[in-house]
């Protein structure tokens, strides 16, 4: 299976360990990684004015040539995730759509029909978790893992879809598959206030002391995260619990994470 | 980040109000008070005006104190008022169109390139700062 990847502006410089791994562990299941041509920055943050094209344009066009090659198209980020999905859902408004196809042009019009998926639900939906399951060679016995959702990889939960937004389940699913013991807290799906690091830094780092605080009070070894914001957020608030990106824990179970160079 | 002191250009509030309900899609009037919007927000204790309050001020039409608010800059746009809005009223989004208003006014920016080196560390993700320059600066 061949799925178009839109690694996004974080994966290519201070989030590899997020795209490297997402790569190879995909491609021991079978996946291989496309990316795609030319692809432009999602802008990290979705405006949710309904005046707003430009800002939507490179989202946009990502969704347009996944359509064109036949793919899926994958993100690794949750805000690449967040943007290009509502971005994909505000197509659905015919004004709006035909706004855009105006600004970019008869040959780019685009219809809204692709999909866009997280890993981590091509991982439940199409490869599985029992295929997981079957390629792990390290089974990560004892580990108590918290994973942790934020905001964006859920909310809003009306055009993300991608799990229960009050009590998901995809990254705790994924962990168990992986031989690790997933660890509940009350703070999984709350957010690290990472979108005010650069304005409120004192805030952010008071909101991310309590989801750390909160993991390790419930016994966790460490946190599992989707987006690069909350991982340094998280690893900025004081608190000394390892914080590492749900493909890193997937390539140490996958026996693949030692040893790498490549990128 | 943003020089505090500095005087922002107001529009002319009659056009703001219409501007805010047109560009963010919200009706206030299915509110109905229950104020979960506020009880769920992570910034609350930071915020001078909370969601519900932006509900309710835009409804009646009180717009200048929250076009001048700093509440506008500890939203985190976490859709946590979005998704548990039992009556769908989206708070978050007349919160961003508030934000929107003023910032499209010349000279209004919040953020500047030139603060950058105020926060930036090595470790920073680029998302932090591509999200600063869509969210602060228009």
């Amino acid at each position: 299976m061949t799925v178009s990847y839109f690694p996004g502006c974080t994966l290519k410089n201070k989030a590899v360990d997020l795209d490297k791994y997402a790569r190879q562990t995909a491609e021991k299941l079978g996946v291989t990684f496309e990316e795609l041509d030319e692809w432009q920055c999602c802008g990290g943050v979705f405006t949710e004015s309904t005046d707003e094209i430009a800002t939507k344009l490179s989202s946009v066009r990502a969704l347009k040539k996944a359509e064109d090659l036949g793919n899926i198209l994958v993100t690794v980020c949750s805000a690449c995730h967040n943007v290009i999905k509502q971005t994909n859902y505000q197509m659905s408004d015919e004004d709006f759509a035909s706004k855009v196809n105006n600004y970019l042009g008869s040959e780019e019009a685009y219809d809204g029909q692709a999909v866009e998926k997280h890993y981590l639900e091509l991982l439940r939906d199409d490869i599985g978790f029992d295929s997981v399951k079957k390629q792990v060679v390290n089974p990560l016995k004892g580990k108590k893992i918290a994973c942790y959702y934020g905001c964006l990889l859920l909310r809003p939960s009306k055009v993300m879809k991608t799990d229960d937004p009050e009590n998901p389940s995809i990254m705790e699913d994924l962990v168990k598959s992986l031989g690790a013991e997933p660890v509940y807290y009350a703070a999984r799906n709350e957010c690290c206030g990472g979108y005010v690091v650069a304005d409120s830094p004192e805030f952010s780092k008071r909101r991310a002391k309590d989801i750390c605080d909160g993991a390790e009070k419930a016994g966790a070894d460490m946190i599992v995260t989707a987006c690069p914001l909350c991982m340094y957020n998280l690893k900025k608030s004081g608190s000394d619990i390892p914080v590492v990106y749900f493909t890193e824990v997937m390539a140490e179970a996958f026996g693949i994470k030692e040893g790498e160079n490549n990128g | 980040m943003a020089d505090e002191n500095k005087e922002l250009k107001m529009p002319d509030m009659n056009y703001a109000k219409d501007e805010i309900i047109r560009i963010s899609g919200v009706n206030p009037r299915k509110c109905m008070r229950c104020g979960k919007c506020s009880a769920t927000c992570p910034a609350y204790d930071e915020m001078e005006y909370h969601p519900h309050q932006f509900v309710y001020m835009v409804e009646t039409g009180e717009i200048e104190p929250l076009l001048k608010s700093k509440s506008l800059y500890k939203c985190l746009s976490c859709f946590a008022c979005i998704d548990r809005c039992p009556r769908g009223v989206e708070p978050e989004k007349l919160v961003e169109a508030v934000r929107l208003t003023v910032e499209r006014q010349q000279g209004n920016d919040h953020f500047t390139p030139d603060s950058l080196a105020e926060f930036y560390d090595d470790d920073m993700p680029q998302q932090a700062i591509v999200s600063a320059f869509r969210k602060y600066r228009k």
